[in-house]
């Protein structure tokens, strides 16, 4: 079918490997970064040859950090651990609430049922300081300030629209005649959507669930307005970790590393319904 | 024998619960969100008061005042200049880049859907981190980019921290995280295009450009309108990056607008004027998304439909 010269096919393996190049070399780089001492990172000419330390990762992980002024104590594993904490539980409540709310638009054209929808999707683009500086006064004067539960309901903001129209669309996708079939030999409606339904859209739920989780991994205004300092996710914890050490570039880097691997690692595991995903169900992959 | 019964004749009881359960079942996800819809009109009242944190004592309605204020402040001027700039910047190139990657990736072959999967990662990077990567990159006494810039004669190139290259930073930031945004929506339209179109074409030997701007684009429309909207509306939004990479600086070069209302709510606590701004964005995004959202209706339809 296609006609190609070799002049056509260099040129495209040329622009390829630049966007290649472009696009993969940062995290090359902060990666190899992670590996390097201080010394070797501020060596000119920069240098792919070094002898690789963990020394960085082990002081990340033991929390201690010697220099010749002193030692330094970093919070980053506490800041991974709020982010494990907040990301698991948000896309938990999301699904709990998600799901049903989903199936219910999907097999249900009940009033105002669209509206609802568009409500709920509309959150997704409305700038989140408009609601957040209110609400970090609204939080004092409910003692949620200082709270997980106050981060985990605003992560709703995140996680709720993406899960509900994602696996709305996963419902629609189910022909309703087997639902009927199963109704009609008795069963009672609870029974149909744990039975029939859910399993059914079950690969889609879990899509839904993963590409939630990394939007609340990767969230950084919601927490940086609401989250006391022992509440940090690693969006925020590594930036103020930067402030507080200084010229740690090593540290930092494994600090970027530590904080990436979780969603890239997700990503590639679900990368089959990303494209589904990011189009809120709009662009089949 | 429990069959029967029920399709004999269902209990009243039954019918009213059967009526009500989408509403029970929507009803605590609802719920959850309209929390969210009070700070929301809080935040309105607040654009229309005269409200300092620094002065709760002062604390009255001054009705349009601060939106009025806006027009004869620079500030809010070059906010709204910055934001845009940001926003047409971003999205033009980003576009134009993520369709001629999704192009080069066409193709279905292990080679391209191999690299169409790395192009990801950037995309699911936390862009506060990104942002973050890339201040390593451009520190001025080791970073690989001021070391490169160096090599081409541009000695001191200063990155984020000058004021005339601190928006080519950051653009550079969002290009590197969002491209990969467009480029897989693109690269998912054009694979689901019908074949027959430019098998005829090609039978006819119709030039290659004329396919490309006469078939492959119109049928690409609706794909590139969803990812073009989709991205301006976080876009002028855009937040993360710029905060984490100079925090608006140096001076006012990138207070696009909610670093700006972020800025005036934590360090000038001048709370009116902060909501205001938000309020402005809010009604811009608010236009942006009925128009979008029409849009990606239409295409969510078609892609069901295709199930």
């Amino acid at each position: 079918m296609e006609t190609t010269s070799t002049l056509e096919k260099t040129l495209r393996l040329i622009a390829l490997t630049l966007v290649v190049i472009f696009f993969m070399f940062p995290i090359f780089w902060i990666f190899l970064m992670s590996f390097q001492t201080n010394e070797t990172i501020l060596a000119i000419p920069p240098s792919v040859i070094f002898t690789p330390t963990l020394s960085n990762y082990a002081a990340l992980i033991t929390g201690k950090l010697t220099t010749a002024a002193g030692t330094l104590d970093i919070a980053f594993m506490r800041n991974l651990g709020n982010s494990i904490f907040l990301s698991v539980t948000s896309v938990a409540l999301a699904l709990v609430l998600g799901v049903p709310a989903a199936y219910a638009f999907a097999r249900h054209k009940f009033k105002g049922s669209e509206d609802i929808a568009f409500t709920l999707l509309s959150f997704r683009f409305a700038p989140p300081l408009l609601v957040l500086l209110p609400l970090t006064q609204y939080f004092q004067w409910l003692g949620l300030s200082d709270t997980y539960f106050g981060l985990i309901w605003v992560y709703q903001l995140i996680c709720l629209p993406l899960i509900l129209w994602i696996v709305r669309g996963y419902f629609e996708d189910i022909s309703a005649d087997v639902e009927y079939a199963y109704r009609i030999a008795g069963h009672s409606w609870f029974a149909t959507f744990r039975k029939i339904a859910l399993p059914l859209a079950g690969p889609g739920i879990a899509a839904a669930g993963l590409l939630a989780f990394i939007f609340a991994w990767n969230n950084f205004v919601f927490a940086l307005v609401l989250a006391s300092a022992d509440k940090q996710p690693v969006t925020v914890g590594a930036l103020a970790f930067v402030t507080s050490s200084g010229i740690q570039y090593g540290q930092i880097a494994s600090a970027i590393v530590l904080s990436v691997t979780p969603t890239l690692a997700l990503a590639l595991y679900a990368q089959r319904y990303l494209v589904e995903g990011l189009s809120l169900g709009a662009v089949k992959g | 024998m429990a069959s029967t019964a029920t399709l004999r004749k269902p209990a009243s009881g039954f019918r009213i619960s059967r009526k009500m359960l989408p509403y029970v079942l929507s009803l605590p996800a609802l719920l959850v969100c309209i929390g969210i819809l009070i700070p929301f009109f809080t935040a309105v009242i607040y654009s229309f008061q005269r409200y300092r944190l620094s002065q709760p004592w002062a604390r009255q309605f001054n009705w349009g005042e601060n939106y009025l204020n806006f027009f004869t402040d620079p500030a809010f001027w070059n906010t709204l200049k910055v934001s845009l700039l940001y926003a047409g910047i971003t999205v033009t190139l980003e576009l134009l880049l993520g369709l001629g990657i999704a192009l080069l990736l066409q193709r279905r072959s292990t080679v391209n859907n191999f690299i169409s999967i790395m192009l990801l990662l950037p995309l699911m990077i936390a862009p506060a981190l990104a942002a973050l990567m890339w201040k390593l990159m451009t520190n001025p006494s080791f970073g690989i980019l001021s070391y490169l810039a160096s090599l081409i004669g541009l000695h001191d190139f200063r990155w984020a921290s000058s004021p005339s290259t601190a928006l080519l930073t950051v653009v550079l930031v969002d290009i590197w995280v969002y491209t990969p945004f467009i480029m897989i929506l693109l690269l998912a339209g054009l694979r689901s295009l019908p074949t027959q179109p430019f098998e005829a074409a090609a039978l006819d030997g119709v030039p290659r450009t004329f396919v490309f701007f006469r078939i492959t684009l119109p049928m690409l429309t609706p794909y590139i309108l969803t990812a073009t909207l989709f991205r301006l509306l976080d876009s002028i939004q855009q937040f993360d990056i710029i905060y984490a990479m100079t925090q608006g600086g140096p001076g006012n070069t990138l207070t696009v607008f909610q670093v700006e209302a972020y800025l005036n709510f934590f360090q000038s606590t001048n709370v009116g004027r902060s909501a205001a701004l938000m309020v402005i964005l809010w009604a811009i995004t608010y236009f942006l998304s009925n128009i979008f959202i029409k849009n990606w209706l239409r295409l969510r339809e078609r892609a069901r439909g295709e199930a």
